[in-house]
């Protein structure tokens, strides 16, 4: 029997790892309009008449990964403290409206982007409209509610990292995988950056980063086109800009050139698990179709029971309990293709790691075979239209492609292209990845004397996203 | 509270009439083998969602077995008829058909989608799953240790331990002390015999509920029903857990782990799902501690003194046993303090009961955000399943908003003060607490 916080947390437990399992849409009906407003802001409507709601995204291009030095984490806590009160609104009033009026809202914040959202009826459009354009430029806020606001964030951090260790392994991955590029941060930010926020330090980044110009509109629901560019133009097309959106400028990485190992001991942990990731490129920096083939390689290598990853590692060695591959091709700068293994009962994490190696050395050598890339399309493109039962997953991959360098044709275009992957890409996306020199593998072991077993990992893919 | 300033009183309390139902049409569709399913027919995008559960579940797991109806779902695609583990999954995923199983205390649900033009054959499959499942050896041995090591991850899980522990303290030696997905110790020993027999026991047509949302019709349904479930036996589903009342006595109890945020379970006896007074008890709670932002609770515990990221309480309803259960971290150092709050901020409700203000608000909130559980397939899926296992009536959607919004004031005080104990809270911490002890200490 396990309970959940209801609420805060736990209602929006899944939201933040849909961002790294984009699986845009087929073209077959245009599923999105989009259209911009005289501002630059950028709309995109997602009609579903099958309920009388609406889903209301505001997404921001601006992320942990924008932060100035020594302020990690105040993009997440800026996140929160929007819903503090502007000059029209009080403190908590924005909260309360939205429930007053039946509405559903949360905002969560990831490396690239920090995005806002009401779930409502459709008649309430322009209601949440009038308030997230208002937070947009009218944020005031106090010391009296900036101070407990930060102990809240405080207690998010040792509620979702410092109190479980495959978080805490995590961290130290993305922080020994970049080496320079801000993507070593975690997005809710360490803690002794954490504790010294401040109220001036929000508003800074507030006023460097929330106008129009760098916000994305998303509108799914019971709705047409024509209803939302109306509103829109109405709530967010008066706004004026207060200053010129320009290039995220980050510190570029430098090519990597030795692998690097992490080894985390905690009495907390209840069975071994090894991590793999490689610094690998996304959708914004791949060449054509690059990023695509690593979908169809992450997919065929660990997207399941049939996967060759586990087939190998957990049916036919049985090394392993647990073995998987993932593919994070959602970041503005770079992607992160991960792979991971977890031994059986008794067993250790070496006999596990050198299995995964064989097996990456073989799709390097040999790639993969006709019958398996038919199949691995075929299921990356009919999760895409399971995708559409749901318009809050629709909304999310397009604001996340949107603020990660895509346009809304690319995320309409995915299935073909997914489509048009080879045999050669995937080998030719398997070779340049798999390369030690890019990788950091983390080991996480329990306390020296607790009992050994193999242990699932909570996430393996990255949390790369914390939310209100 | 704050309270309403003038310009919440243009927008507040407008009753907004956005009834699912519009959208909206259940039909209850029984096929010839006398197999009844609730259907929505949606045709927009071309998937069909199913929900359905049998009567049962982990109660009926035998005394040092705790987690067989656990271990059953995990095996439910590891063989079945002429497929052995490695056949049934590449089938599925050739047909990209999804499916998935839960076993709750009461209850063992399945979930299933498919494509509409892999409709016939995905069915067929799904039923190849729940008649003839295999149970065979080596799936079985692979399956028990992927259970045992997310028995041990879990044994570690702070929320976890101390939801565990909350459990076992108010239930005793009732079957919902135990745990559903079973133990380190029980795992061990569970056997393809004792699935077999659970199967057996469990995948019954008379303990069988169905809900179809999607792109299917009435006939087509009423013959895929027959197909999918019409061989199953028409057994009795096995026997239910007896009636429980949490004792009213106040515990704690503290589990010492080096966590920097304790974890505190809180909780009492609450009420079944069937107590006429559910919906004003209900609306009560979520003025207390639900829904995140505006309750009680989140008000004083983390806006007020930023005690935590998230704290809630509310009602719990299983067949037998109702509570009401709440759940919060902070850092050890303020887990006494923290604590502090939540009982006087319950003692308060349960004194002065909502405001008018809250009961309002709330009523509009409540009747408003429903709809917003009908926006996909598999959601109304979700709702028409469980409206159909708490006997709820066929017309429930179309009655229940009417239902929170005569809630009165009177009838919600009455319900703040039987939900909001803070004198009888059975209270369980996992952590390194600063200002809480175990009994006795």
């Amino acid at each position: 029997m396990s309970f959940k916080r209801r609420g805060l947390y736990a209602a929006f437990a899944g939201v933040f790892l849909l961002a790294v399992f984009v699986r845009p849409l087929p073209a077959a009906q245009p599923l999105a309009e989009t259209f911009t407003l005289n501002n630059g802001m950028q709309v995109v409507v997602i009609p579903d008449h099958r309920a009388p709601v609406v889903t209301h995204m505001v997404w921001y291009r601006v992320g942990s990964a924008d932060e100035p030095q020594g302020k990690a984490g105040i993009a997440h806590f800026l996140e929160h403290l929007m819903f503090k009160g502007t000059t029209k609104y009080p403190p908590g009033a924005f909260n309360r409206i939205i429930r007053q009026n039946g509405g559903e809202d949360n905002a969560f914040t990831s490396k690239d982007y920090t995005a806002y959202f009401q779930r409502i009826a459709k008649e309430r459009l322009g209601l949440v409209m009038d308030l997230e354009a208002d937070r947009m430029q009218n944020l005031v806020l106090k010391d009296e509610n900036v101070l407990p606001e930060l102990k809240v964030v405080e207690e998010e951090r040792r509620e979702r990292i410092d109190n479980d260790p495959s978080s805490l392994l995590s961290e130290q991955i993305d922080a020994m995988l970049y080496l320079a590029h801000p993507y070593r941060k975690p997005v809710i930010g360490w803690m002794p950056e954490v504790n010294r926020l401040t109220r001036d330090d929000a508003i800074a980044f507030y006023k460097a980063h929330y106008t129009p110009a760098n916000a994305i509109l998303v509108v799914a629901g019971d709705v047409t086109p024509d209803e939302v560019r109306k509103l829109a133009e109405e709530h967010y097309g008066k706004l004026a800009n207060t200053f010129d959106v320009t290039a995220r400028m980050r510190t570029e990485e430098p090519e990597p050139i030795a692998p690097r190992r992490v080894t985390l001991t905690d009495a907390r942990a209840a069975s071994p698990v090894v991590q793999r990731a490689y610094l690998s490129v996304s959708y914004a920096t791949a060449a054509k179709g690059e990023a695509e083939a690593l979908d169809v390689l992450a997919e065929l290598l660990g997207g399941g029971a049939t996967s060759r990853l586990y087939r190998k590692l957990v049916v036919e060695k049985r090394l392993a309990s647990y073995a998987g591959a993932w593919y994070s091709g959602d970041g503005l700068n770079s992607g992160i293709f991960g792979v991971y293994g977890s031994p059986v009962p008794g067993g250790a994490v070496e006999p596990v790691e050198a299995e995964i190696d064989a097996i990456l050395e073989d799709i390097k050598a040999n790639g993969i075979t006709e019958d398996e890339l038919a199949r691995t399309k075929a299921t990356l493109i009919a999760d895409t239209v399971y995708a559409r039962d749901n318009q809050g997953t629709l909304a999310r991959a397009f604001g996340s492609a949107l603020t990660t360098g895509m346009t809304v044709a690319d995320v309409l275009a995915w299935p073909d292209r997914i489509q048009a992957v080879t045999l050669e890409d995937v080998k030719a996306a398997a070779a340049k990845t798999f390369d030690d020199r890019r990788s950091v593998t983390g080991v996480l072991l329990p306390a020296a004397g607790a009992p050994a077993g193999g242990g699932e990992p909570t996430d393996p893919t990255p949390s790369n996203s914390t939310q209100q | 509270m704050r309270p309403l300033r003038p310009f919440f009183a243009a927008l507040a309390i407008v009753a907004i009439h956005v009834l699912p139902a519009q959208a909206i049409e259940i039909k209850e569709v029984k096929s010839k083998g006398g197999i009844t399913a609730w259907l929505v027919e949606d045709h927009t995008n071309p998937l069909i969602a199913m929900q359905f559960s049998f009567s049962g579940g982990a109660v009926n797991d035998a005394a040092g077995k705790e987690g067989t109806a656990n271990f059953i779902t995990a095996m439910m695609d590891e063989g079945a008829g002429d497929l052995d583990s490695a056949a049934f999954q590449a089938k599925r995923d050739e047909l990209a058909m999804k499916m998935s199983f839960d076993a709750s205390f009461d209850r063992f649900q399945g979930s299933f989608q498919t494509l509409a033009n892999r409709r016939d054959a995905s069915f067929a499959l799904l039923k190849l799953a729940l008649a003839k499942p295999h149970f065979a050896q080596e799936p079985l041995d692979r399956v028990r240790d992927q259970l045992l090591v997310g028995a041990r991850r879990k044994e570690e899980e702070p929320d976890t331990i101390s939801s565990r522990a909350w459990m076992a303290k108010a239930f005793a030696d009732h079957p919902y002390a135990r745990e559903t997905d079973g133990t380190v110790k029980s795992i061990a020993t569970i056997t393809a015999e004792d699935l077999k027999a659970m199967h057996k026991q469990l995948f019954s047509r008379k303990g069988l509920k169905v809900a179809v949302v999607g792109d299917i019709d009435e006939a087509t349904l009423a013959r895929l029903l027959d197909e999918t479930f019409g061989d199953l036996p028409d057994t009795d589903p096995p026997k239910a857990a007896p009636m429980f009342h949490v004792d009213g006595k106040p515990m704690t109890e503290v589990i010492d782990r080096d966590i920097p945020q304790s974890i505190i379970t809180f909780g009492t006896d609450g009420m079944l799902r069937a107590d006429p007074d559910f919906i004003p008890a209900y609306v009560a709670s979520f003025v207390l501690g639900g829904g995140g932002f505006g309750s009680r609770l989140t008000e004083e515990v983390r806006e007020k003194r930023g005690l935590t990221y998230g704290v809630s309480i509310g009602l719990y309803s299983f067949d037998h046993a109702g509570l009401v259960f709440g759940q919060l971290g902070t850092r050890n150092e303020k887990a006494g303090e923290a604590l502090g709050v939540v009982k006087d901020t319950m003692r308060k409700f349960a004194e002065e009961g909502p405001t008018a203000a809250e009961l309002a608000e709330t009523k509009t909130y409540l009747t408003g955000s429903y709809a917003l559980r009908f926006d996909s397939n598999s959601k109304i899926a979700r709702q028409l399943l469980a409206i159909q296992e708490d006997n709820l009536g066929i017309d429930y959607i179309n009655r229940r908003n009417d239902m929170i919004d005569a809630v009165t004031l009177d009838q919600a005080k009455v319900q703040a003060r039987r939900i909001s104990e803070p004198d009888k809270l059975i209270v369980t911490v996992v952590g390194k607490p600063e200002g809480i002890k175990s009994d006795g200490q």
